[in-house]
This record gives C-alpha cells, structure tokens and sequence, in this order.
C-alpha cells in the first residue's frame, strides 16, 4: 500500500506547488541553512512519510499532554493516526526503557532536520541537572541532544515556556524555559497551564497545513492565538464597561455574571484565547465558570501576588478607583460606562508595552 | 546476597540486574531495576522516583487561599484532586465551613476526575500490557464482532465496523511509522488474547480516546476548564441562578441538564464498553496472578466522598476508611491524621538529609533538604547511572510509613478494605466479578486484581455521579442556592497562627496535604501522596514499598523485554509528579534547600 507523504497530506489540503517550494525554502532559512537543503528538505517530504514528532517530558505534571487529547477538532486519535508520527511520547508510547531510548537515537539519524521537537516541562540546572532523571542521565542533556537535529521546536505550556510552578519564587530545582538552554533554534511559544487543546492542535495542524510556520509574536507566541487579551472578548465584559461588579463570591451580583475584576480577575493583561476558543470544545472557561482568570498564559504568573489581588493592586495604573466609585453607585448612572472605558483604555495602553 | 525484609519478602541481588529507565505510560519520570534468577523471576526489585520539584518549598509565604492552584499543578492527570485536598486543608486549619451544594459539587468534581482517570488509566496507559495491537491485524471482523455483542449492548459493534477499524489500523502499520506504538513488545509470549479480543479492544482505545473528552465537560461547566479547574476556599467558584435575572451568565437549567446528559453517557460507557472490556481480557489472563505485593497484607484508605458537608468523619465517607495489618480482614484500624506517631516519613534511602534519619517525620514537622548522592556500590557516574545502589539512598521519593507499616494504597486497597467492612456496595461487585471469572478471593491480590478493582470503582463512582447530581437539583428545588460561604474569606478574620490538614482518595489512592498558616501566609506545607506511599523506597528497618513487593517473584518470559514489570507497575497507575515534593520545615530558609 502505498504511503501516504507530508507532501501528499498538504497537496490533499489544497496546498499548491509553488507554497509547499516556499515552505521548504524558509524552513530551511529558519534553520540557517542554504538553498541546497531547501531542496533536499522538499525532496524529503515528497518522498518521506508523516513528519516525526518527538514530544518529551521535563519538569511538569502532564496537564499539556492531557490538554492535547481534549482536542475535538481534530480529533486526538485523527492526529495521531494521519496527520504526524508521535514517535515518541512518554505519556502514551508503548515501549519502555531502551527500546523507547532507542527510537529517540534512530529518529536523529533517520530524520536529521525533519523532525518536530515538541516539549513539556523543562528542565532543572541545580544538582546538576539530577532534579529529572531521564536514562540514568540529566533530562537536559537529552533535551539539548534531541534539538540538535530537529526542524523546530514547540514549547507546550508554562513549563517549557516561561517555567511555570517550579519556576516559581524561590525555584528550588533552577527549573528553566527551554530558550534557555537550546539558544540556536526557533522555537514555538504555546504558553498556558495548560495551553487550550483545539489551539496546541491549531498550532501544529498549522504548519501542516499551510506548509509554513505561524507568524510569532517577539515572545515567540502564535500571533493568531495569542494577540488578544482575553478581557478584550470576555463575555462579562458589557458588565465590566457598565461598572457592574461581583464584590463576593456567590453574592448576587455572582449569581447575574458580572464582572470579576474586583475579585482579582486577571483577564485585562492575559493574552490568551480562552475567551474567544473557549475550553474543552467551546463549553465554557475560567471566567464564564465564575472564577477570575489566574493569567496561567503569562510569564511568572506565580509570583504576581495573590490570585485575588485586583490588578491594580499590583499595578496601580488608576483602574481600582473608578471601578471602585462606579460598582458602589448605580449601575444605571449616565457616564458611567465612558469613565469605565477611558479606565479600560489605560490598561490596554499600559499592558500593550509588554506585548509584541 | 539473600535477606528477608521485615514485611516478609526475600531479597537477593545476586542475579542479573535488569534496567528499565525511562518506564513510560505513567505520569512523570521514574526508573526500576530488578535482579532476576536463573529462570528470570524477579528476586530483587528497586524503584526509583527520578524527579523532584519542590512545589511545597515554593509555597511558603504565599497566602494560604492560592494554594489550590500551586497544588493543583502537583499532577494534570489527576487534576483538581490535590486543589480540592487543599482548599479542605486551608479550611480545617481557618475553621471554614463549606455550604451543602459547595460539598456536592465538590464531589462530582472528584468522582468525574476519579471515572476519567481510571477510563484513561486502562485504556491509554495501561491496555497494552495486555493487548497486542499488531495482532488485531489477523483478527476475523466477523468474530470479532460476535465477540463484542457476546459481551455487551455497545451499538458500534458490527463486523463493517470492525473491517473499517482494522483498514485503518492496517494502513498504519504499513506505513511503516507506528507512531507510539512503535518498539511495542508486540508478538510477546506473555500476551494471551486472541486477535478478536485484540481487535475490539483497540477499537475501545480509540473510542475512549475521543470519550475521555466528553467527560472532563462537567469540570469545565462548574470549574471553567480541565485540565486544570478552578476552585475557592469555602466553597466553589460557580454561582447558582436557575431562573433570577442574569441566569444566563452562572449555572443555569442549560448548564445543568448538560452536566446530566454527560452522567447519563459516563455511566453507559463504563457499563457498555468498560467493564465488558475488563471482564473479558481478565478471562484471559486468569492464570496470570503476580504483583500481589503488599496488597495481601497491608493496605491503607482515608475515604472521601463525604455524604454531608463538612463532616469526614468516616460515617460520611462513602468511600471507606481505615487501614488493614498483617493480612486480618476481621479488624479496619481508623486513621488519625493529626496523631504524630502514624504517619511518618523517612528518607533513610530517599535523596533528602534528616538529622536523624533512624526516625520518621510527621508532615506538619517534615524536613527537606534534597540531597543527591549515588550509594558506593552504584554503576556509573554521578550524572550517568548505569545500576543503583539500593543500600543507600537511591529516591527522589521519601518513605512514608503508617506506625511504621509499608501499605498499598488506590483501588484495590479501597475495595479491600469495603470489602472487609462488609459493605455491600463493594463488596457484592467483587464477588460477582470473582464468580464470572471463576476465581477465589486472594485472585483479587494481584496485578489483575489492582486493574479489575479500578473498573469496579469506576462503576461505583459513575452512579454516585448521577446520586449527587440528583442531590444538587433536589436542593436547588429547596431553594438552596448557595455555593459558597465568605465569612472568613477575607485575613483579618483568621487566627494568628493555624494548622490543618485535608484529605482525599485521589484515583491513584489516599492523598493528604497538611498545612500551617501564620499572620496569613503559609508557614509550612506538606502533601503525601499515593505514589509516594506505593513508590516509597526501603525504609530505615529494611522494609520495601508497595511497587517493590508487587515485583517480587515474578517470571519474566523475556528479560530484554520486561512486559511483566511494565504490567504490574502500571496497574498501580503510578504519578511520578506527585510523589516526589516535599516541604521545607517550620522556620527554616529556603534557601538551605537550593543546593549549590
């Protein structure tokens, strides 16, 4: 039977010729390397299958790979079985021990520059890297080893990101994001703890796809997932505008689905989809489920103060005081909104130094 | 050399020492060695925690109503668990008393996470110890579907199903690129089941694959997402309003009803494809009774599931509670969490420094200082370990002990222990699960036995789903709305100094977080979880742990492929994550713990 290639997959998606040469020829840019490995790597995936994917496991606690097989469109097993080849995953591979360290020395040789390297976790420096174990050997060495040869890299989540929990103050173990360590590659932001799973699935269907690499943000991040605030599309946002506050959990003002700003909520400088995706196939998030955003997609989110601190408190860029005038008085007072807004305006303006 | 530990197994590690690193299909990083005989059975076995994180050390000083989210990040497999445990530590040591509907959502966020995760356990992490994939590939569709609709009512059973099925599966292996299922052990002599068996539980792999998403829904409904939900100290975060203005924006009849159709089709599953599944592979793996371990003798519950809302007193709990010694079924010895003479933990052979490290710890006095060093008869070197050195410390995981005692906990010990308390609801599914399969009772103390239990647990928690829901909506029909209670939210109102503890029955088995609190922040915090109880390496008298002594004695066909070991480590569900964190103790910097 014959086998179905990474060309023949995106040729079946409608993807001409002429994008698939350019695909190959800033990949391979992207790589630092000539035009002669433009064409090798086009010949490669005409002629080679499904493209290997490595997906290994540093410091973390699985809740992206968990994420991942949330997907519904499309579906988890749909990727696994005909979009890519999860060569190698920790979490579900079958083999053990050195069988499973034997595919990760058989994919180097076999696929050098065409294989995805997809991280979860990252790894400790303290100790000497012993903090995870992986073969006997430091997780980080391993890690440093598959990245030399692969075509590009994904970081999944917090962890391999930014450096999430055990990132945290005082970061007993070193735990480090992986642009740390692997410095000579592009590497793919997905950030989040964890990432949404229709946009970890987004990403990767993406660049199978389209046959090109998605526009990053200076952090790295897809700019399509990762552009917007998730304030800018919350659905308690007219509650926001209109000075209409939840002051304590499950009051009344919790129970009509007002805002969360005064509980802590950190959706005004989270950018996320959260708001517009939504989680687990659309069916709620964080906000709409009653709880403030905790700001899981942003860096050190850790070590912001408490979850429930209102931002300002963090901040103080002058929001607490109109927030806090307008939730006391009535909602219906004229102007309120407009003074609510220009407040909202100093957020985005202040918050969008940090962005790209 | 030969000894026999204290818990009665006989150790020798004169035989080849077989290596398994990274063992893979858990959740986090962990490493086995066992020495084998002559006729490779199993004489010597060393487990081996590989990674640490230090979440407890991180979360000193931080305010005590956060905790949920750091613990939370403990394990995404098991998740919310730790966070629930911990919002009920945060409010024993503030003395905070949750609202009835806080208590029944809390519970149907628990048993969600308990039915995913057992559903996931068996199908995607533990299934190919026992079904060889390649061999579905000669399977008859035909057979394969009167075998399936022998065995249940599951509608996607017919013989075009199956040949469309095993298309696709041909397909893919022809490609050459197995994907995770490369470097298999595939046409091993320890597989039993005949491609038919092999074929329909292939097609249930995939099928729970896409399920396993479906269910998670109800956390997203009250938590805003999973993995990962939220939560609040003195209650839940999800307001209530079935028919007010603004009904739209909280939980509402939609909302509801979608939590309800989602029990419906949990409950059919696990009825339908489950526990069929488990019942017919066990048919052929009957003879197949190893990795007993400690299961036989000693074994440990907290409970959890409290019927009424802050009581876990275990009349409440519906899952039970008590630990079993020595084997005697006849007498449940209850646990005290706060007694500093039962639970306790060592590190005499864990990579940690005590100053005395002939004693145990209680967690709300617990001591971590990592410390990694390789004993003097390892192989290797420091950042290349070839065998370790199981004399001297060879763990990122600690040792706790119960007055000493190594237990088993999870599933199995669950049922155990129900079963021993005569409670008919576990007790009368073991017993007729026993009778179908035609096996006694000490069947049930085995690898075999761990993995049926799960099933029989699941069972129970999908129609405990489905009570609790119903309870919620009675409630709500009362009038009841309240979700939360915030009289104590707010620092000024706690003491200055608290301690607490809390606890659940996470999937893998009994999970406590114990805390103390000070001028509003943590002071100390300390969680002991399931994989630390049956991971935990030797204990200062020699004692083995839960996975150790599940090894022991068991032939291996093949030593270059060790599938047994895999079989019986797996049934335990092991979580690497979260066995391996610990806490700085009271008044010490945290500094000293970051080593170099």
């Amino acid at each position: 039977m014959a086998i179905e290639t990474f060309y023949d997959v995106i040729r079946r998606q409608g993807i001409s010729r002429r994008s698939f040469v350019k695909f190959c020829n800033l990949t391979a840019a992207s790589l630092g390397l000539g035009p002669l490995a433009a064409t090798q790597m086009a010949e490669a995936l005409e002629t080679k299958p499904r493209t290997p994917v490595i997906w290994m496991h540093g410091l973390e606690c699985t809740c992206c790979s968990e994420s991942f097989i949330r997907s519904a469109h499309p579906l988890a097993k749909d990727i696994i079985l005909s979009m890519l080849s999860l060569d190698y995953d920790d979490t579900i591979m079958a083999a053990a021990g050195h069988q499973a360290e034997a595919i990760l020395e058989e994919t180097k040789a076999k696929y050098k520059g065409q294989y995805i390297l997809a991280v979860e976790g990252n790894p400790p420096l303290n100790e000497d890297g012993m903090f995870c174990i992986d073969g006997g050997k430091p997780f980080v060495e391993k890690l440093k080893w598959m990245a030399e040869d692969a075509s590009a890299i994904i970081a999944w989540g917090a962890c391999a990101s930014w450096g999430c929990v055990q990132a945290a103050k005082p970061n007993p173990t070193q735990a480090t994001p992986i642009d740390k360590v692997i410095k000579n590659k592009p590497i793919i932001k997905v950030p989040g703890c964890p990432p949404i799973a229709e946009v970890m699935t987004g990403v990767v269907t993406y660049i199978t796809t389209f046959g090109r690499l998605p526009e990053l943000d200076r952090h790295g991040r897809p700019k399509m997932f990762y552009s917007l605030r998730f304030h800018d599309k919350c659905n308690r946002r007219p509650h926001f505008d209109a000075g209409q506050y939840v002051e304590e959990w499950d009051d009344e003002g919790a129970r009509k689905g007002y805002c969360l700003y005064k509980m802590g909520c950190k959706g005004p400088t989270t950018y996320n989809a959260c708001s517009t995706v939504r989680w687990n196939n659309g069916v709620s998030f964080p906000i709409q489920s009653g709880h403030g955003c905790i700001g899981c997609s942003e860096d050190g989110f850790w070590d912001q103060g408490s979850f429930y601190d209102r931002l300002t408190g963090i901040n103080a860029f002058g929001v607490e005081l109109n927030a806090d005038r307008i939730g006391a008085t009535a909602a219906g007072v004229a102007g309120a909104a407009v003074v609510v807004h220009a407040a909202a305006t100093v957020v985005k303006r202040l918050t969008s130094k940090t962005d790209a | 050399m030969g000894i026999e530990t204290p818990n009665g197994f006989k150790l020798d590690n004169s035989g080849k020492r077989v290596v398994v690193d990274p063992v893979t299909r858990i959740e986090g990083h962990m490493r086995v060695e066992v020495n084998v005989d002559a006729n490779n059975v199993i004489r010597n076995a060393v487990s081996t925690g590989t990674m640490w994180r230090g979440i407890e050390v991180i979360l000193k000083g931080r305010d005590p109503r956060d905790a949920w989210a750091f613990t939370e990040r403990i394990c995404g497999v098991c998740t919310g668990t730790h966070a629930l445990t911990s919002v009920r530590a945060v409010e024993n040591a503030l003395d905070i008393k949750i609202p009835e509907n806080a208590n029944t959502i809390r519970n149907i966020m628990q048993l969600t996470l308990q039915v995913h995760d057992h559903v996931v356990h068996f199908y995607h992490l533990h299934a190919l110890d026992w079904v060889d994939v390649v061999s579905a590939l000669s399977a008859d569709p035909k057979a394969t579907s009167a075998l399936a609709q022998s065995i249940s009512d599951w509608p996607l059973s017919s013989p075009g199903y199956f040949r469309d099925l095993q298309g696709r599966l041909k397909k893919f292996v022809e490609s050459g690129q197995l994907g995770p299922f490369k470097n298999g052990y595939w046409g091993h002599a320890a597989y039993k089941l005949p491609p038919e068996a092999n074929l329909m539980a292939v097609a249930h792999y995939l099928e729970a694959l896409d399920f396993q998403k479906e269910m998670v829904k109800i956390h997203t409904i009250y938590g805003g997402k999973n993995p990962h939900p939220n939560w609040l100290v003195g209650g839940v975060p999800c307001a209530i309003n079935i028919d007010g203005t603004g009904a739209v924006g909280a939980v509402n009849m939609e909302r509801l009803n979608y939590v309800s159709s989602i029990i419906d089709q949990m409950i059919t599953f696990t009825e339908q494809v489950y526990l069929p599944d488990l019942q017919a592979i066990g048919s052929f793996y009957k003879d197949w009774l190893y990795g007993g371990g400690l299961s036989s003798t000693s074994v440990m519950s907290y409970g959890d599931i409290p019927e009424h809302a802050n009581d876990y007193s275990p009349s409440s709990l519906k899952m039970p509670h008590g630990v079993i010694l020595n084997g005697n079924l006849k007498e449940v010895l209850p646990i005290d969490h706060k007694d500093p003479a039962q639970i306790q933990e060592f590190v005499t052979h864990s990579w940690y420094k005590y100053p005395d490290e002939t004693k145990g710890l209680h967690p709300w006095d617990g001591v971590t200082e990592p410390h990694y060093e390789l004993g003097p008869k390892a192989k290797g070197t420091r950042t290349n370990i070839e065998a370790l050195d199981e004399e001297a410390k060879y763990s990122w995981i600690k040792s706790p002990r119960w007055k000493g005692n190594a237990v088993e906990v999870g599933p199995l010990a669950r049922y155990i222990i129900g079963y021993a308390q005569g409670k008919p609801e576990f007790k009368e599914p073991a017993d007729k699960l026993l009778t179908d399969l035609g096996v006694p009772l000490t069947a049930l103390f085995s690898t075999l036995g761990r993995t049926a239990a799960r099933a029989l647990e699941c069972q129970w928690a999908v129609h405990q789903l489905r009570y609790f829901q119903d309870k919620l909506m009675a409630s709500l029909k009362a009038g009841d709305l309240a979700t939360a209670n915030t009289d104590k939210w707010s620092p000024d109102k706690w003491p200055a100094e608290a301690k607490g503890f809390g606890f659940t029955e996470a999937p893998r088995g009994a999970l406590g977080h114990w805390i103390k609190v000070k001028a509003g922040k943590i002071d100390n915090y300390q969680c002991i979880v399931p994989t630390t109880w049956n991971g935990s390496p030797r204990d200062p008298k020699g004692n083995i742990g839960a996975f150790e002594a599940a090894l022991m004695d068991t032939p291996l066909a093949d030593p270059e492929k060790p599938l047994e070991i895999l079989r019986t480590l797996h049934s335990f569900d092991p979580c690497l994550a979260c066995s391996t964190h610990v806490m700085s103790p009271d008044g010490q910097d945290m500094a000293t713990v970051t080593v170099r």
